[in-house]
């Protein structure tokens, strides 16, 4: 099913880039507005412009993945978000966490770049013996894993609760009793949930591309 | 504490714990976005970096939300 999908926006992709013009048609237009808005308000809003180009590839291919992933959730047929089972937040995710300690580590050296994401100018020193271990954890653990499990859940939540109002739609219906009268209001729901759920893929994927570009940010900015 | 009260809880553990996991992150959200609409209405132009750091916040929140529906599912 994710190959389905994988396939489809690669082709998809491929024959409008192959068909670029400089007047864009209706297809390459939805396209160049998306890319767009990765670039304009994720990429250079958090990392600028000179270092933005060097995370541009990255951070777009992330964004379109999820998004065409977890838009696969609401297409009647396919029903099941790429994205809610656990291997593609968590590829993802520690796809994210070695391009940010790999950039910091390119920026800082490995004894600087540990030295910059868990001592914090402007402390007093005996916070560091607390400060220390946390912020080594948040970087070595808790951002990717934060990561694969916000997308993860969100996306497994919106899939129960299609099930949950599809199923009970349909129970209602088939009650034989004068619940049938319930059923138009929870089919509603269902499709409102629908709309809910097409909200939510856009959502996970800029909060989850956005969070990438913030890491690499944290990880490559300068002493301050 | 009364054993029938005890029996009548037993098969929902999980959901009340979601419940009230959801209290904390429900009220900081609301605090987030209200101070996001607060501080949009002093300054319009400064709308889009604004709402950029609120998704962030936002993030960092609702994760814990998030968290409660995976031990549920973890430890039942």
């Amino acid at each position: 099913m994710r190959l389905i999908v994988i396939a489809v926006v690669l082709i998809v992709t491929c024959v409008i880039a192959s068909r670029a013009k400089l007047v864009p048609g209706r297809a390459q237009s939805i396209v160049e507005l998306l890319i767009e808005f990765v670039h304009g308000t994720i990429i250079q809003n958090t990392l600028g412009i000179r270092e933005g180009r060097r995370f541009a590839p990255f951070l777009i291919t992330i964004f379109f993945l999820i998004l065409s992933m977890n838009l696969a959730g609401v297409v009647p047929g396919l029903n099941l978000a790429g994205t809610s089972v656990i291997g593609l937040p968590l590829l993802l995710a520690l796809w994210t966490f070695v391009t940010y300690v790999v950039a910091g580590v390119k920026k800082h050296g490995f004894a600087g770049y540990l030295k910059h994401e868990t001592m914090p100018p402007g402390v007093p020193k005996p916070i560091y013996l607390l400060l220390i271990p946390i912020e080594f954890l948040q970087v070595v653990l808790i951002r990717w894993a934060s990561l694969t499990i916000r997308l993860l859940a969100n996306m497994v939540a919106g899939h129960i609760m299609m099930v949950v109002f599809i199923g009970l739609t349909q129970g209602l219906l088939l009650s034989g009793t004068w619940l049938i009268l319930g059923s138009p209001f929870t089919g509603a729901l269902a499709i409102g949930i629908f709309g809910f759920e097409i909200f939510v893929a856009a959502l996970q994927a800029f909060i989850f591309t956005m969070l990438a570009a913030v890491y690499i940010q944290m990880a490559t900015s300068d002493e301050h | 504490m009364d054993p029938m009260i005890l029996s009548a809880v037993s098969g929902n553990v999980a959901s009340i714990g979601y419940g009230l996991a959801a209290i904390g992150p429900g009220i900081g959200i609301g605090i987030i976005v209200g101070k996001t609409a607060e501080a949009t209405a002093r300054q319009p132009e400064l709308r889009g970096q604004l709402q950029t750091t609120m998704f962030i916040g936002i993030a960092f929140t609702e994760i814990l939300t998030l968290l409660a529906i995976v031990t549920g599912l973890l430890f039942n």
